[in-house]
């Protein structure tokens, strides 16, 4: 199939704000975007975007310009960036559109998410219950995985301060303050055996990236990165997800997994070929439970890999460059182009402050959400 | 393969089903601790007000595990692979650790 490039990437300020909306990022995005590729609004063919609880991404061209453009609203999770960027593929591989833009951003409010039983075809005893947490899923995924493969709480606090460590490199994160695994360690628990620290915060920010086929490409001066590969994908039986009132015995399968194989396969690359990669982060133990199911080591491995520094900015496989969700936040329709954002900055060389030594030539993107969906990428100079 | 509660469709194949007895003795699966007070609404606190309290994953011998608030005055002690009895309830299904109160 024919070659998909990026030609510009934008991003906002991750963060909390009193005052600037979701659309506001996404509208600061895309033009952040549309100047990277050099290009006007009028330029772009059709549109794809979304956020989960800040807006209908259609609307945005009340204030990007009233082109007539075609422009879908995306809404699938933690997986809308990476589904809105799908998309916007098809669109070019079709000849729907040669130049097209697909954004993703969000806005929630402070403290945890805050679902509803019914939402979830649950009974409400599980909200009433207190059963209705996120975090609850991510302490029993990990504890389990730590339980079978020797991962120690001191490597989650590592991955941590990892995260803050890039984070403070990284004009654009939310979190730019350093913290150490110990003051991780100390933070108190949220839910056994993640601490405070661990986390990500539903946050605020926007992402946008311009996409075009390589005849367009020509017409254009920036730096293209060629995306080699979009996948998205929902779970399969016997997957251990949140807000499940029974799990099926045997080893768990994995939409993370699924999505990765199958982006390294369209892909034509394998995870020893990775340079720079990006992984869902909502927790610590995310990131750990991540890399071997997007085939970067064998589970276990990574109590070693991580003391050996391999994950950071240098070693053998830098993660979470720009500090993640635990620095960026998680404004839920924009971490996967974050994601992207960041590799096309890692790829071009200008990921000033933190950039991956080397040239890295291939860049991974991934993210993972309820109730079981996942998007990767594959990226290339 | 069995699921909790009963369902009338096959998630694995979109078929219809068969009613199955659970036993009540298993292992703990995995668990954490829920060490704040979830958001309410939804979430109802005891009478005597918020205290953590611990939930995981009971393995049946049916083949498959159940989410459980898990009633152990001694959150400090749970392990992976503890036996315990579990009951449904009007709720969600309570487990004990079998040898404790």
């Amino acid at each position: 199939m024919g070659d998909v490039l990026i030609v510009g990437a934008g991003i906002s300020r991750f963060g909390r704000t009193e005052h600037t909306t979701g659309r506001e990022h996404a509208v600061y995005a895309v033009r952040s975007a549309l100047a990277d590729a050099g290009i006007p609004w009028s330029r772009v063919g059709a549109a794809f975007g979304g956020s989960d609880a800040a807006g209908l991404a259609d609307t945005l061209v009340a204030q990007l310009g009233l082109t007539g453009v075609p422009f879908v609203n995306v809404k699938n999770g933690c997986a809308t960036g990476g589904s809105a960027l799908v998309s916007a593929v098809n669109a070019i591989r079709a000849g729907m559109a040669d130049v097209v833009l697909a954004v993703g951003f969000d806005k929630h409010p402070r403290g945890a998410f805050d679902p509803l039983p019914a939402d979830w075809g649950l009974d409400e005893a599980y909200g009433r219950d207190g059963l209705m947490v996120t975090t609850q899923f991510f302490g029993m995924k990990i504890q389990r995985y730590m339980h079978e493969h020797g991962i120690s709480a001191r490597t989650l606090a590592l991955v941590a301060e990892k995260a803050y460590r890039n984070g403070s490199r990284n004009p654009q994160a939310w979190r730019r303050t350093p913290v150490s695994a110990a003051e991780i360690l100390a933070s108190g628990l949220v839910s056994d055996p993640l601490t405070r620290y661990m986390f990500c915060s539903p946050g605020e920010g926007a992402a946008a990236v311009v996409l075009c086929s390589p005849a367009a490409a020509r017409a254009l001066k920036g730096v293209p990165v060629t995306l080699r590969a979009a996948v998205v994908r929902s779970r399969r039986f016997g997957s251990f997800e949140v807000f499940s009132p029974w799990v099926a015995a045997g080893q768990p399968t994995s939409v993370s997994r699924d999505a990765a194989a199958a982006a390294f396969e369209a892909a034509g690359v394998a995870p020893a070929d990775v340079d720079v990669c990006q992984l869902q982060d909502t927790e610590s133990g995310a990131e750990v439970m991540h890399l071997a199911e997007c085939g970067f080591c064998a589970d276990g491995e990574q109590e070693k890999l991580i003391a050996e520094g391999a994950t950071e900015i240098g070693g053998t496989l830098p993660v979470n460059t720009d500090g993640g969700c635990i620095a960026n936040g998680e404004p839920i329709g924009a971490s996967g182009l974050r994601q992207i954002y960041e590799v096309v900055q890692q790829l071009r060389g200008h990921a000033t402050g933190r950039q991956v030594p080397g040239e890295p030539r291939v860049g991974f993107t991934h993210v993972y959400g309820a109730p079981g969906v996942s998007a990767c990428t594959v990226l290339s100079r | 393969m069995t699921v909790y509660p009963a369902d009338g469709i096959c998630p694995r194949c979109g078929q219809g089903t068969a009613p199955v007895t659970l036993s009540t003795v298993g292992t703990l699966w995995t668990w954490t601790v829920q060490r704040y007070a979830p958001k309410s609404p939804p979430y109802v606190p005891p009478p005597e007000g918020f205290r953590p309290f611990a939930v995981g994953y009971v393995e049946l011998p049916e083949r498959v595990r159940i989410a459980a608030v898990l009633d152990t005055a001694d959150l400090d002690t749970i392990r992976i692979g503890t036996p315990v009895r579990i009951e449904a309830t009007a709720g969600v299904p309570r487990a004990t650790p079998i040898g404790a109160a």
